[in-house]
């Protein structure tokens, strides 16, 4: 199903009869793409972040100097803990409530595609600037849920977005409002898992519960795995909401300065560009050494059933 | 965890054809419900539904209202419905905004044509073809999904400015013309893998070359994986944010949501009712999308496990 099985699968892969030349013509776009867009810049942003460099004069070799900087760069720090906040508490909770979800919706319910329908919609548009836009509304001081909480009784609500101990918050709750794309990953890996097996447990009397630890979980912990990987990968680069939700500062007192959005202040507002790319590359081994623990617990929780 | 799941895990799993999978209705025996816990969780989950599309709605319904009653009115019914934020939105900056609909369309379809064009090649490759160096070019296309975007991000504007393209939709458009969004070819290669290869074969029999075999007998059959493509690329592309603000500086190039954007800027927080409006103006053609493409944008992230 996945991209990672496939990876799995290729070790020990064998190799016949051979195409080249119409291979590589088909090829040719992609392999072009490869080098010039992808694994050039790559090279290109791993030498950068050696360098000083602000797009106006040559580069210039400063050794590890932008590395040295950004370890007693306040800012960077504390947008390092921002976006590790971010990352560790939207993730879960978006997971968490899609696999509820799907599971509620799983079992023969009437009405499926209508529920599909209205959770998936959000995730389709929570990346536009019109959402953040209105978030932006919706959690301002006297935006729509502090009128309805000021209905309700509570006279001096929290300004949300206003207050940076709970600005973050607002971000990540637009992050776990669009759970309708691993919903429907969800969805389509219960419905894999043979009737048969609830149908046997039922008989010996196993509990709803007990059958979603020791059948629904086991199954499809491949699957959540998967999710996981590309969620965390995911929200490590989010920048739109950040940005627009604090009119493109990181703002209030930085509380909302994700690492990418420091990022492009950094490269381009400042042109600090060999700073940037120290800073991407940073980012490309938090990402990586997110991904790597996540490989090596996997073995402790998820199964393989062939 | 439980006796199933303490066997022995081994590290390989099957070759599922997920688009088969995912569409094949399920044949489930009845079983016998509970009427009250049934009620019970209908409204549960009508309740989570229109906490989950209250937003949307409401934005939508003070669309229709005075700025001053969108900080009053929490409710979905307009009291004193307008068009006043459409006319005065529509023309609040400096080109009508069907001019920034125009540009994000040309970069949408741009986009479109890039993807379906380049990511078909080389999934046909991938999926058909023996070659050397296969297995890792797969491998390294998989690993490039995963990659942050950031890390090209400086290293890229540096190439597209020596070519003289800031403030043009080239830096969004040519990069999708040479398949580096892998995802969609990941999921074209997983199409094409549940074809029946004996379709191949009879064409190679009737003296069908590779390409004649990829045009005539693949590419017909994968409509419904390059329907997926299409859709998802055309509302990516359509929100895409980060690209289009590095590169296209020039206002006379915005897209949509960097003109959404301009109006946060221009207006701050003093015209919510006409920035409502464009905004439920630039989230129509997504909708749609949803509306008409969701059989396979649900197909889609079912294949591939991407949002």
């Amino acid at each position: 199903v996945s991209a990672l099985n496939e990876l799995r699968q290729l070790k020990g892969a064998k190799q016949e009869a051979t195409d080249n030349k119409a291979a590589y013509l088909f090829l040719l776009p992609w392999l072009i793409g490869l080098v010039v867009i992808t694994i050039g810049p790559m090279i290109a942003s791993l030498y950068l972040s050696f360098t000083d460099y602000s797009l106006l004069a040559p580069p210039e070799w400063i050794g590890i100097k932008n590395y040295q900087r950004m370890m007693s760069d306040p800012r960077l720090l504390n947008s390092v803990r921002v976006t590790l906040t971010y990352v560790l508490v939207s993730t879960p909770l978006q997971l968490g409530l899609a696999l509820l979800i799907a599971v509620v919706l799983n079992r023969g319910m009437k009405g499926l595609p209508f529920y599909r329908s209205v959770f998936y919609l959000p995730s389709l548009m929570g990346s536009s600037v019109a959402i953040a836009l209105l978030w932006r509304q919706i959690f301002g001081t006297d935006g729509l849920v502090n009128q309805v909480l000021r209905g309700l009784g509570w006279s001096n609500p929290p300004g949300w977005i206003a207050d940076p101990s709970t600005a973050l918050y607002t971000i990540i709750l637009l992050h776990v409002w669009t759970f309708g794309s691993p919903m429907i990953i969800f969805l389509a890996g219960l419905r894999q898992i043979p009737d048969m097996y609830y149908e046997a447990a039922s008989v010996d009397g196993a509990s709803k519960w007990t059958q979603f630890w020791h059948i629904t979980m086991p199954l499809l912990s491949p699957i959540i795995f998967f999710n996981l990987v590309l969620q965390i990968i995911g929200a490590f680069q989010s920048f739109t909401q950040a940005f627009i939700v604090s009119g493109g500062n990181g703002g209030p007192s930085d509380s909302t300065m994700f690492y990418t959005l420091y990022l492009y202040q950094r490269g381009f507002a400042n042109l600090e560009m060999g700073y940037a790319a120290a800073m991407a590359w940073l980012l490309v081994l938090i990402v990586a050494a997110f991904t790597f623990v996540n490989f090596l617990l996997s073995k402790y929780w998820v199964f393989y059933d062939d | 965890m439980t006796e199933i799941a303490n066997q022995p895990a081994e590290p390989q799993v099957a070759i599922t054809t997920p688009i088969e999978s995912a569409a094949r209705p399920t044949h489930r025996p009845k079983r016998t419900y509970n009427p009250v816990t049934s009620v019970i969780k209908h409204v549960v989950l009508i309740a989570a539904s229109l906490l989950m599309i209250y937003p949307l709605l409401w934005m939508l319904v003070s669309s229709f209202r005075p700025t001053d009653e969108i900080f009053r009115d929490t409710g979905l019914i307009p009291a004193n419905a307008t068009l006043d934020n459409y006319t005065y939105g529509w023309t609040a900056l400096d080109q009508p905004f069907g001019f920034y609909l125009l540009n994000s369309a040309i970069v949408v379809v741009g986009c479109i044509l890039g993807n379906v064009v380049s990511c078909s090649l080389a999934a046909y490759a991938f999926a058909r073809l023996k070659f050397t160096g296969r297995t890792i070019m797969f491998a390294i296309m998989l690993l490039t999904i995963m990659i942050p975007y950031h890390v090209v991000l400086v290293p890229q504007y540096i190439l597209f400015q020596n070519f003289g393209w800031v403030n043009t939709f080239l830096p969004l458009i040519v990069p999708k013309m040479l398949a580096t969004d892998s995802f969609f070819v990941f999921l074209m290669v997983q199409f094409i893998r549940g074809l029946p290869k004996e379709l191949d074969e009879a064409a190679r029999i009737d003296g069908c070359g590779h390409f004649s075999t990829f045009l005539r007998i693949i590419l017909p059959l994968m409509v419904p994986a390059i329907a997926t493509t299409t859709i998802f690329t055309f509302i990516w592309m359509w929100n895409d944010f980060l690209s289009s603000l590095i590169y296209l500086i020039d206002p006379k190039m915005y897209t949509v949501p960097l003109a959404l954007r301009a109006f946060l800027d221009s207006t701050g927080q003093s015209n919510w009712g006409a920035m409502f409006a464009m905004s439920v103006v630039s989230l129509i053609p997504v909708f749609l999308a949803f509306l008409f493409g969701q059989r396979f944008l649900i197909r889609g992230i079912a294949t591939t496990g991407i949002k």
